[in-house]
C-alpha cells in the first residue's frame, strides 16, 4: 500500500502510522450527557467494510497528520488531505 | 464410528474404503432451540458444549462458507495460559485444561503438543515484568518458570544471545503451553457436535435478523428463514458486520494480522519462542516448517491480506533473535482478520437486543481460547448467566471502566 501524502508525494505505507477513525469529534465535556458521549467516542466504532475516514501520521516524512479516505476491503485510497484542511 | 487403533487397522485391511463422513450435511430445519452463527472453532465448540454439558441438542451452526475457513485456519496454532490479569488468567487456564483432555473427549487427534512457550526478555526491567507475570500465573495455579540466560542457552542454543541491541538475558517459560493442529480442532469439534445431534449447516450466510416485539427470534439466511429463541454470534472478524444487522454498534475494529511459514527443515525449535523487544513468535510444525508471526499491519482491513511494511518488520524481528532464519526460504504468508476489541480482551455476554448473544473481540487470542470460549458461551446461552471464569468479559465493561487491558495500551485496538 502506498499513501499519496499531499506534501511528500506517494510514499510507502511503512512510513506512516494509522491512528484510526477520523470521524469521531471530541465530545463537549460540559454537556449533561458527556459520559455517554465520551464512551461512544472513545470505544464504539462503525468499523465499516468499505470507505473509511482515518487519521494517518507521516512519521518518517513531513510529520503531518493526514485524513485518508480508504476502502477497507481493497486498501484502495480515494483521497488524502492534511487533517483540518479541505481535500485538494 | 469411534476412532481407535483397532478401527484404523481394520480399515487398512479394507483399503480405507469404509470410513464414514465425519459429520452430516443436513438441510436447515425451520426451528431450533439455539442457533450459533459462525462455524469456526468457537462456534463449533459452543455447539458441542451446549449438547454435551447442557443437553441442548436442537442446535444449528450456520457457516457462510465451509467450517474452519476463517481464522481457525489462519492462526499460528499456539496454545498457552500465561496471562497477568485476574480477569484473564482463570479463563485461559480453563482453556489450557480443556486442551489437555481435548483429544480423549472428542475422540479426535488434534495433535495437542505441550512443547513449552518461552517468552524471552532482554533487559532488567523486562525480567521484573516477567517475574511479576510468572508469580501472577503461579498464584492462579498455573505453571511458570523464570529462566536465566544459561537455562535458555541450554534449551535454545541457536538464539543470538549476544545481540548488540537486544541481548537475551533469560525467559519466562510455561512448560504446559505449546501448539495444536488448528484444522483438526475444528474437525474434531464438528464431528463430536454432529454425533450429539447438532446440525452443521455450511454455505449458509446470515443476511438479517427476524425481530418480533423488539427481540430477535430468528435469522434470515441464504438458505431461508431459521428461527430460534436464542441466537449466539461467534463470527470473530465479521462481528461488526453481523451485529449491525441487529442495529448494534460495538467496541471492535477489524484489523489484518499476517502469518508466515517457511520451507520444512530438520527439527530445530523445541517449543514456541517469543521475542521480548518486539512482537514476534515462532514455532516449528511437525512437518518441519517454521511458523511465525508478529504485529498487526495497524490499519482497519477486511481484505484478508496485508502489506509489505509489516512483512519486513516481522522478518527483521525474527533476524534479531534467530539470524539463521535468513538462510531459510519463506514458503508463504497470509492474512487473517482479527476482531480487535478496545482493551485487547474478548467479550462473552448478552447484547442489548433480547435473544441475541455475543462471543467476540478475540484479538490475537482466539485460537488458544477455543475450548473455553465454547464452554463459557454455551454456559451463557443455556443458563443466561456468565460462566464463573468469563465473568469479566462483559460488554458494558467499557462504560463502567472495568477494562481488561493486558498490554496497557488504552483504547487503541491496533496496538493490542
Amino acid at each position: 500500500m502506498r499513501v499519496p501524502c499531499p506534501f511528500c508525494g506517494e510514499r510507502d505505507a511503512g512510513e506512516f502510522t494509522c491512528l484510526g477513525d477520523a470521524s469521531v469529534p471530541r465530545p463537549d465535556a460540559s454537556s449533561p450527557d458527556a459520559l455517554a458521549r465520551f464512551v461512544e467516542a472513545v470505544y464504539m466504532r462503525d468499523n465499516p467494510a468499505g470507505r473509511y475516514e482515518e487519521l494517518w501520521y507521516h512519521g518518517a516524512g513531513c510529520r503531518g497528520w493526514l485524513r485518508v479516505a480508504r476502502d477497507t476491503r481493497t486498501h484502495e485510497i480515494h483521497g488524502v488531505a492534511f487533517f483540518g484542511e479541505p481535500e485538494a | 464410528m469411534r476412532y481407535s487403533l483397532l478401527s484404523l487397522v481394520r480399515q487398512a485391511f479394507r483399503g480405507h474404503r469404509g470410513w464414514a463422513p465425519a459429520w452430516r450435511d443436513p438441510e436447515p430445519r425451520p426451528q431450533y432451540d439455539v442457533i450459533v452463527i459462525g462455524g469456526g472453532g468457537h462456534g463449533l465448540a459452543t455447539a458441542y458444549y451446549l449438547a454435551k454439558n447442557h443437553g441442548i441438542t436442537r442446535v444449528a451452526v450456520l457457516e457462510k462458507s465451509y467450517i474452519g475457513s476463517g481464522n481457525a485456519g489462519r492462526n499460528t496454532t499456539i496454545i498457552r495460559s500465561n496471562y497477568l490479569l485476574p480477569g484473564n488468567e482463570p479463563f485461559y487456564e480453563h482453556s489450557m485444561k480443556l486442551w489437555e483432555g481435548l483429544e480423549q473427549d472428542l475422540n479426535y487427534n488434534a495433535m495437542v503438543s505441550q512443547r513449552g512457550v518461552l517468552n524471552l526478555f532482554h533487559a532488567d526491567a523486562q525480567r521484573d515484568a516477567a517475574a511479576r507475570r510468572g508469580n501472577a500465573m503461579r498464584m492462579h495455579g498455573v505453571d511458570a518458570e523464570l529462566l536465566d540466560e544459561n537455562a535458555v542457552r541450554r534449551m535454545a542454543p541457536f538464539l543470538d544471545f549476544d545481540n548488540a541491541r537486544f541481548p537475551i538475558r533469560g525467559g519466562l517459560l510455561q512448560p504446559r503451553g505449546g501448539t495444536a493442529r488448528h484444522d483438526a480442532v475444528v474437525w474434531g469439534y464438528a464431528r463430536a457436535a454432529d454425533s450429539l445431534g447438532v446440525d452443521i449447516i455450511q454455505n449458509c450466510e446470515v443476511t438479517g435478523f427476524v425481530r418480533q416485539a423488539g427481540r430477535v427470534v430468528g435469522v434470515e439466511t441464504s438458505r431461508g428463514e431459521i428461527r430460534a429463541p436464542k441466537i449466539g454470534m461467534a463470527v470473530a472478524g465479521n462481528t461488526s458486520r453481523v451485529a449491525s444487522m441487529a442495529g448494534l454498534r460495538l467496541p471492535i475494529e477489524r484489523h489484518v494480522l499476517q502469518a508466515f511459514v517457511s520451507e520444512a527443515i530438520k527439527p530445530l525449535i523445541p517449543g514456541v519462542i517469543t521475542f521480548g523487544a518486539g512482537h514476534f513468535y515462532i514455532s516449528q510444525s511437525d512437518k518441519g516448517s517454521l511458523v511465525f508471526g508478529g504485529d498487526l499491519d495497524g490499519y482497519n482491513s477486511y481484505a484478508q491480506r496485508g502489506n509489505l511494511a509489516a512483512v519486513e518488520h516481522v522478518l527483521e524481528e525474527g533476524m534479531a533473535i534467530l539470524p539463521m532464519i535468513g538462510r531459510v526460504r519463506l514458503l508463504r504468508s497470509w492474512g487473517g482478520i482479527m476482531d480487535m476489541s478496545m482493551d485487547g480482551s474478548p467479550i462473552i455476554d448478552h447484547t442489548p437486543v433480547e435473544g441475541l448473544y455475543l462471543d467476540a473481540g478475540w484479538c490475537y487470542g482466539g485460537f488458544k481460547a477455543t475450548p473455553a470460549s465454547g464452554w463459557c458461551f454455551a454456559h451463557l446461552l443455556a443458563k443466561d448467566e456468565p460462566h464463573e471464569v468469563a465473568r469479566a468479559y462483559r460488554l458494558d465493561r467499557f462504560e463502567r471502566g472495568h477494562l481488561i487491558d493486558e498490554k496497557g495500551q488504552g483504547a487503541t485496538p491496533n496496538l493490542h
